[in-house]
């Protein structure tokens, strides 16, 4: 993979922050957006801007055909077997929310069991909390392992037979952990239980095959991966989706309605109430073709490259800790002895580093590392060792300069 | 490669209350006491305060957070001990004043290391840092004049 060429294709990359060029480390929560797909959204608005699946006229018939033509790339783009399976969204939060207030409110009773793990992002917990409390089920944990891994013989131990939901983080967002998520399906599967994955931070890096995973729902967002913001993907077996009932009602989603009974229409569309978010579908058929232009073993190859890059240069840091698995994701989440993370983000910032800081929407993951807060610098096909050379140089300054005034 | 637009943000001062807060830990006796984070980072601050006859007659913190959202914690029970409540909101209101950019004179502050405070403002990112624990002291106040 020519990085350099990659570079070229995100304007946003070429601009100077603070009085120094930028270094985004910040893909993990956003990442930048190509030309390409700038130029499709764009296109859309200049050209053939109308609403889908109602338009007898020429631009709704082409809206209509690009919006449905990018349904077909994200099935491929994961293997799902059909593009009834794909369900578009405003994002990974609203996919989850989806499953757990149609299958969990259907499918769960009091003293069932919803499994989960505590290294999840907010989004993959919380819809979960709340199914357990309203349904009076138990919500548990799969404990984590001290390096930050999950193992299959805690998986086996936790899943029971009153298991109706397993649901797993693919990549976590905090410490890099690439879960097994395979295997758990399998686990999962023996008990009768059903796994939703939050794909978040695996569908933007590692190549996705859902039928090879056997996950029988799957929830991504198109801003981590090269596409726009509000839109994402869920992916669900066509059975089970057949099977759940819509959880928004309205426009578009509708077969029939009469004064007190209405009909939906066959999937995916029946998860689709409202216009849908047409623009940024495209955008996101957009990001998939350039992904596969780039091709997604060279990212994971090159994203490969970088984490343990910067892995081998903060090891060689005093007072540095990085947090989770050294066989891991490219983000790396970390604090500096005596330099609290919101201070280091801005020191880092007036250098044109672009990290995060806070908690990562991982609150129960940062009481499990025993701290409040960490930093996070995330990786992506457009970043360099260059740029790796820069942060840790800026880390270096930071603990210099609070060296310093302290 | 210079931190000058650091140490606009990062002065001495800050440093010192970051490092040396005043005013940390418990009241003995009865007091009031408000929790307060910011969600979008994971600060937090308990904030313990004796009021009596609209007097602050002792003002302490506990928590976690970064050098300003401490050093401001630290700097603003140090201000508002042995101040009335109203010279406490106003300070207050003072504070966030000077945090949104306007021009305040720093002289009405009963503490003048706050105006070390006042290069947060040009970092937007980091004034609810900075106001946090004046929220919590106006939260405080309030709930007591409620009661």
């Amino acid at each position: 993979m020519d990085v350099l060429a990659v570079r070229e294709a995100f304007p946003i990359l070429h601009q100077e922050v603070n009085g120094h060029p930028l270094v985004y480390l910040d893909s993990s929560a956003t990442s930048q957006t190509p030309k390409s797909v700038i130029d499709k959204i764009d296109d859309y608005y200049k050209r053939y801007n109308s609403n889908v699946h109602r338009g007898v006229h020429t631009l709704g018939a082409v809206a209509t055909d690009e919006y449905e033509g990018a349904r077909e790339k994200v099935r491929s783009f994961i293997n799902a077997s059909n593009t009834k399976e794909i369900v578009f969204n405003r994002g990974t939060t609203t996919g989850i929310n989806t499953v757990a207030q149609s299958y969990g409110m259907d499918n769960v009773a009091p003293g069932d069991e919803i499994v989960i793990t505590e290294m999840e992002h907010h989004s993959n917990l919380i819809p979960w909390q709340q199914l357990a409390k309203r349904k009076n089920a138990t919500l548990k944990y799969i404990p984590m392992q001290e390096d930050g891994t999950l193992s299959m013989s805690d998986v086996r131990d936790t899943i029971s037979d009153r298991t109706k939901i397993v649901a797993v983080s693919h990549v976590s967002n905090v410490l890099g952990t690439i879960n097994p998520v395979k295997e758990i399906a399998a686990a999962a599967h023996e008990k009768g239980a059903v796994i939703v994955v939050d794909g978040a931070q695996s569908a933007p890096h590692i190549k996705i095959d859902v039928q090879d995973l056997d996950c029988d729902f799957y929830a991504f967002s198109a801003h981590k991966m090269c596409g726009p913001t509000g839109i994402g993907v869920l992916y669900g077996k066509k059975d089970l989706l057949d099977n759940m009932e819509p959880v928004e009602f309205g426009g578009e989603m509708i077969d029939f309605v009469s004064l007190y009974d209405s009909t939906w229409k066959e999937l995916p569309w029946k998860f689709e109430g409202g216009t849908p978010i047409i623009a940024g579908a495209i955008g996101l058929g957009a990001a998939i073709d350039y992904l596969e232009s780039v091709g997604m073993e060279e990212i994971e190859k090159h994203e490969e490259e970088l984490i343990s890059y910067a892995l081998q240069k903060m090891d060689d840091m005093d007072g540095v800790t990085v947090y989770g698995p050294r066989e891991r994701a490219g983000l790396v989440t970390f604090n500096v002895d005596g330099v609290h993370p919101h201070d280091l983000a801005t020191v880092l910032d007036t250098e044109g580093i672009a990290v995060r800081a806070g908690h990562h929407c991982a609150q129960p993951l940062m009481k499990w590392l025993g701290v409040n807060a960490t930093a996070r610098a995330s990786f992506y096909l457009y970043n360099t060792t260059d740029e790796i050379d820069r942060f840790v140089e800026g880390l270096q300054k930071t603990k210099e300069y609070f060296g310093d005034v302290i | 490669m210079s931190f000058n637009n650091l140490d606009t943000l990062y002065r001495q001062v800050i440093m010192d209350h970051y490092k040396n807060p005043r005013n940390k830990g418990s009241i003995e006796g009865e007091h009031m006491a408000i929790d307060m984070n910011n969600p979008t980072c994971g600060d937090r601050i308990q904030l313990q305060l004796q009021l009596e006859d609209g007097v602050v007659n002792e003002a302490k913190f506990d928590g976690e957070g970064c050098s300003i959202s401490l050093s401001s914690a630290s700097m603003m029970t140090e201000a508002v001990k042995g101040k009335t409540v109203e010279e406490a909101l106003e300070m207050s209101k003072l504070f966030s004043a000077m945090m949104q950019g306007e021009d305040v004179d720093p002289e009405q502050f009963a503490l003048e290391d706050i105006e070390a405070l006042q290069g947060v403002s040009q970092f937007p990112a980091r004034i609810k840092c900075a106001t946090l624990s004046w929220k919590a002291m106006e939260q405080g106040v309030e709930e007591s004049e409620e009661a």
